[in-house]
């Protein structure tokens, strides 16, 4: 294992963020930021509600699921009644104690994150026809989003040995 | 434990070359270790080694964002600085253990 991981090391990562909320937007930051942080190449590649992370209008209002999610909690590991995530407010309420929490824990901001990938080297990219379909342009996109693309242009930056496509 | 000798005295590192005891370390090592990396320590490089080995010694966890935060360099320049892994090669050099942060 140790030979093989020396014989052919990790060198580019490309992630696929598909979903919009937070958990699974910073699962993609995460792993591109600490890719970068490796000293290996990182694309990050942002499609259908995915977006959201990358849209100026959004980015800062990524909440998680009250409804639908059977691991949520209350404080103090009870579990979360998912009558009580229908109430308005309550989905926001969540998401900014969670994101209070990761505060704590001295991890970025989503802005701040791309700030710190994109000073790493890594690339952030958005799916063609996704944004066709949301009607999303350029602009209204996060300055540091290098360009919009197609599926066949992501396969073509994932080339080459020791890369590895993660989708979240 | 291994022993290496770096800038002609001998120090305690660990499998991977990361110092075991941080009071071993002086600024003639970093030098010599940076030539590794290709890298030649600047006034800027020194000024966040010792920023690094403070932090360290007071108890606190390092990550890139702490280091963007440091007043001495933000993050793009800490990547260009430390090209390769920053928080990962100027913890080598400042003898200090491998960074454990996932941010």
């Amino acid at each position: 294992m140790t030979t093989q991981n020396e014989q052919y090391p990790l060198k580019k990562v490309c992630i696929i963020c598909a979903k919009g909320s937070i958990e699974d937007v910073y699962a993609a930051l995460v792993m591109a930021n600490g890719a970068v942080m490796e000293g290996l190449e990182a694309k990050l590649f942002f499609t259908f509600f995915g977006l959201d992370a990358i849209t100026k209008k959004q980015i800062n209002k990524l909440h998680t699921a009250t409804v639908g999610n059977p691991a949520m909690r209350m404080p103090g590991g009870l579990p979360f009644p998912t009558l009580l995530g229908m109430i308005p407010g309550v989905e926001a309420g969540v998401s900014a104690m969670m994101k209070s929490q990761m505060e704590k824990l001295d991890i970025p901001t989503v802005p701040e994150f791309f700030e710190m990938i994109v000073a790493g080297g890594g690339e952030i990219f958005a799916c063609k026809l996704a944004t066709d379909m949301f009607k999303l342009k350029k602009e209204d996109l996060i300055d540091d989003v290098v360009d919009i693309i197609t599926v066949g242009q992501f396969y073509e930056m994932a080339g080459g040995q020791g890369t590895q496509i993660i989708f979240v | 434990m291994a022993e290496k000798t770096i800038a002609g005295a001998t120090v305690n590192v660990n499998a991977e070359g990361y110092f075991e005891n941080p009071a071993q370390w002086t600024k003639d090592m970093a030098i010599e270790m940076a030539k590794d990396y290709n890298i030649t320590l600047t006034d800027k490089h020194f000024a966040l080694l010792d920023f690094l080995r403070q932090k360290h010694l007071g108890g606190e966890q390092l990550s890139i964002r702490k280091v963007g935060t440091s007043g001495i360099v933000d993050v793009k320049e800490f990547y260009q600085l430390f090209p390769g892994g920053p928080l990962k090669i100027s913890s080598k050099l400042a003898g200090i253990p491998k960074p454990m942060s996932c941010v």
